[in-house]
């Protein structure tokens, strides 16, 4: 077994490939070698060394990918020493980058990897600039080992919470967020006199204004979660204004004015199982996900549960249910992600070169009865054990086993 | 989305979480009156006591619908049986016939079930709808009482909005019966409502006729937090000590209130209403739904029911009731669990998704419950996570079984598992229609009869129930047929 984890090259034989890039292939070859894809297809050598695994009746996916969450960045929900997402204190947090607030030994890891998720983003929380998303692989012993892109963007929170950062207001949001934007250009510009301190005071602190020039630059997206439709058309105003790169986050009244979406070309996050009415979407329904890809907006499907962030394939669907083709489906939860995330050349698709985070399924990833028979992360194979396997296995028999 | 709504609940202090009801003696509780009878929680006695006055009664009235015959369809009874290419005829608001072959009145609609599945009405134990109403605002937060630890005078029924437009979501996901109950702020939190989920503009017109109430106990760390700071308790011994004090205190205004009752020396006995609804635990007339996460403390509520002679009628939540399965099947309490919830708090760390399949191997009367109103909408796929991944880790679980976990056992949970909860001749007429296979993620109920009345069908506008709160807006969401 410990030969097997740690076997550099690796063949997935017999299954029923989907490589998401392309149409699936019947009974194809997935070759692994050193972490990476070599090979996808019915006509692969595998080399003698290689070690195998049969996958004959099942299906082979590229690992899921959930575009949202605080994995690592939190244990338990209601225990405050464990949540590390939320910065106080700095209502513009552009620079605060949760990477280093990531637990590689977090138990949440283990429980959703086994179940087909392989790579999330780690995203910050509240204030009005909430901070840099990070992507990273569910595998590892350190932070560095774990990170897949660092940071995927900045996250405004452009929405009903949002507004109580910026004096309770949503047109007072906006303005400060322009405020804030411009200062950061004003910043770049007149840089040594700030040093000097002969610049007029801004709106935000030097290294917050720092890290929103790459979002300035359009070389990082402005994650903007952004709900009410008014919001959504907020995100995007702002982006014509400063040429963002801009992703629409939660975007739960997306589909009223999905073709407008889709003529700017951004991209949204959405989960799919969204439909409880609040004030900041009362137009929230479960067909958002369907009626956004027809009208050609590149859509991700997220599980915002971070614990049960394993329920992505369960959100997959259920839009799939409520009128997303399952092919659309599928993508939304690997190579869009990967493409909107920045990352499509390593991650998303079994596609020789890409990096190896492949699942093995019993069936349809998708559906209750299926269940998943292998992981790899990194062309690594990932035992399927959790705490919860171990709880399980220690109360199988009562009195358990102490 | 979900997990955020529920650390709202959860941290804020208005938190969800399960009820708790005393179980009496009696197996099953008296039948409740059929559907066109309203009837009091109490029949009268004519005595000149309000006690014994009918009071807050049901004003539940069938809504008329001619008869439908369902054929050619999967008909999953939850009796333990599935009979493919089946029939089902209602009539009159009670299921006639099941069967391979049927025979209908000529006056039928039929329904052409090809490739489509039937199950009962689907029974949620465990729902804060209309008392933690969408859109969410302080405003319509009116599931805890949170001004004391011991509130068991309030009743759910006098928050409860009818116009929460949660409620016909949870109808198009295949809902006809919820428990609603007060939130888990306190130790003692109030009794629940049984409601018949139907459009009505009070609730009067949903209330079950004839169910008894639950009464919602919480353990834990929500009451512990939430008086920490305000007097207590603050530990978990202290909320022990709190559910003793209770019920010393109503043991006393029973006996006083049994003797008044039986001789009528003197005057009544001053009336308290706490004291009344603890009183009616002690009686088993009132059902104890008692949220409670850990293994540890569920013995401990065991053990709470034994010292007052009532039985815990189910454990809600219950994560870690597959740690304490024998003692459960032992004591006859049943637990209300979710499929995979787990980790938002302490006491839910140890949460795992066999625990449904493990309670049914041990014989355990389990249902899958929502605490949720995005959950309540599909209690059939959460059904189905349970049972699968109790089948992978080779627990054995029927469809039967499961499908029981969201209709059969609610209905005994709330002690109405003689009038709904199976499809068998005489029970009412609450029965789902599915597009195919409730345990696919890609079925849909599209057809859902409550008490024989079509309430909602997916392909026809006319049958989308909206609440006044959902008219108005535009463009109009939830799912209309604008794609």
């Amino acid at each position: 077994m410990i030969a097997f984890l740690l076997a550099q090259t690796i063949a997935i034989t017999g299954g029923t490939v989907y490589p998401v890039s392309g149409p699936k292939v019947a009974n194809a070859t997935v070759l692994i070698r050193d972490g990476k894809i070599a090979a996808v297809g019915t006509g692969v050598a595998v080399p003698p060394d290689a070690a195998r695994i049969d996958a004959t009746g099942k299906w082979v996916t590229p690992g899921l990918i959930d575009g949202a969450g605080q994995m690592g960045l939190v244990e338990i929900g209601a225990v405050a020493g464990t949540r590390e997402a939320l910065l106080k204190g700095d209502t513009i947090a552009a620079s605060f980058n949760v990477a280093e607030g990531i637990n590689p030994a977090s138990v949440v890891i283990s429980v959703t990897r086994i179940e087909g998720v392989t790579t999330v983003l780690a995203v910050p929380a509240g204030n009005l600039v909430s901070g840099q998303a990070v992507l990273i692989d569910l595998a590892g012993n350190t932070i560095e080992e774990m990170l897949v892109k660092s940071p995927v963007g900045v996250v405004l929170n452009d929405s009903e919470t949002g507004k109580d950062f910026a004096g309770g207001s949503r047109a007072a949001l906006v303005e400060r967020v322009r405020r804030v934007f411009r200062d950061a250009l004003e910043y770049e510009r007149r840089r040594a006199e700030f040093g000097r301190a002969q610049l007029r005071p801004l709106s935000a602190s030097a290294a917050d204004l720092e890290a929103l020039l790459p979002v300035l630059h359009g070389q990082e997206p402005l994650i903007a979660y952004a709900n009410r439709r008014s919001d959504i058309a907020t995100a995007l105003r702002l982006a014509r204004e400063f040429k963002l790169k801009l992703v629409l986050a939660g975007a739960q009244e997306a589909w009223q004015i999905a073709g407008e979406i889709a003529g700017a070309s951004v991209p949204a996050l959405v989960e799919p199982l969204d439909n409880i009415p609040s004030y900041d979407a009362l137009g929230v329904r479960y067909e958002n996900a369907a009626l956004l890809a027809k009208a050609g907006v590149k859509v991700a499907l997220m599980e915002t549960d971070t614990h049960n962030s394993r329920n992505l394939r369960q959100e997959a669907g259920n839009a799939v249910a409520y009128g997303m083709s399952w092919e659309q489906a599928l993508r939304a939860v690997t190579l869009s992600p990967a493409e909107i995330f920045g990352v499509a050349d390593r991650y998303g698709s079994l596609e020789a070169g890409k990096v190896a985070n492949v699942v093995v399924w019993s069936g349809d990833p998708f559906e209750f009865t299926t269940g998943v028979e292998h992981v790899l992360i990194r062309g690594k194979e990932i035992p399927l054990k959790s705490r919860q396997t171990e709880l399980l296995e220690r109360y199988r028999k009562l009195p358990p086993n102490y | 989305m979900r997990h955020m709504w529920l650390l709202l609940l959860a941290v804020i202090m208005t938190s969800g979480c399960a009820t708790g009801a005393a179980r009496p003696a009696r197996e099953g509780g008296p039948a409740p009156t059929p559907a066109q009878a309203p009837a009091p929680t109490k029949p009268a006695a004519g005595e000149s006591s309000s006690v014994d006055r009918p009071q807050y009664g049901s004003t539940y009235q069938r809504h008329p619908n001619p008869p439908v015959l369902i054929r050619n369809a999967t008909i999953m009874t939850a009796t333990g049986q599935e009979i493919a290419s089946g029939s089902i005829l209602l009539k009159d608001g009670r299921i006639v016939a099941v069967g391979a072959k049927v025979d209908a009145p000529a006056d039928a609609v039929v329904v052409d079930g090809t490739g489509k599945f039937v199950t009962p009405g689907l029974i949620d134990e465990h729902s804060h709808l209309g008392v933690y109403a969408a859109p969410g605002t302080d405003a319509e937060s009116d599931g805890n009482e949170a001004t004391n630890p011991v509130t068991a005078e309030v009743w759910a029924e006098h928050s409860f909005w009818p116009q929460d437009p949660q409620i016909p979501l949870a109808i198009a996901g295949g809902i006809t019966t919820i428990q609603a109950l007060p939130g888990s702020a306190n130790l003692i939190g109030g009794r629940s409502a049984i409601l018949k989920l139907i459009p009505a503009r009070t609730v009067q017109e949903m209330k079950f006729p004839g169910a008894r109430y639950g009464l919602k106990m919480a353990c834990g760390e929500n009451p512990k937090r939430v008086y920490g700071q305000k007097g207590g308790p603050s530990t978990r011994m202290g909320n022990m000590a709190g559910y003793r004090g209770a019920y010393i205190q109503a043991e006393a205004y029973r006996r006083k209130w049994d003797k008044w009752n039986k001789d009528h020396q003197g005057d009544a006995p001053d009336r308290n209403l706490r004291l009344e609804s603890l009183a009616e635990v002690l009686r088993g007339d009132i059902y104890v739904q008692n949220h409670c996460y850990r293994a540890d403390e569920m013995a401990n509520m065991l053990d709470l029911g034994r010292e007052f002679g009532f039985r815990i009628r189910s454990f809600h939540h219950a994560v870690e009731a597959y740690k304490i399965r024998d003692l459960l099947a032992a004591a006859g309490t049943g637990a209300a669990v979710w499929a995979d919830w787990w980790g938002f708090k302490e006491e839910a760390m140890d949460g795992i998704k066999e625990n449904a399949a493990l309670l049914q191997q041990a014989g355990v009367r389990v249902n899958i419950h929502s605490d949720d109103p995005s959950g309540i909408q599909r209690l059939n796929q959460e059904a189905a996570k349970a049972m699968y991944a109790g089948v992978r880790a080779g627990i054995p679980v029927t469809r039967d079984q499961a499908i029981r976990w969201v209709t059969a056992n609610p209905a005994w949970a709330l002690g109405l598992d003689s009038l709904i909860g199976t499809l068998e001749p005489g029970k009412i007429a609450d029965v789902v229609v599915w597009s195919g296979d409730p345990f696919s993620v890609y079925s849909r109920a599209i057809q859902v009869y409550n008490d024989g009345w079509l309430v909602y069908d997916r392909n026809d506008p006319a049958h989308q129930p909206r609440t006044d709160f959902q008219l108005g807006q535009t463009p109009a969401a939830g799912g209309r047929n604008d794609r």
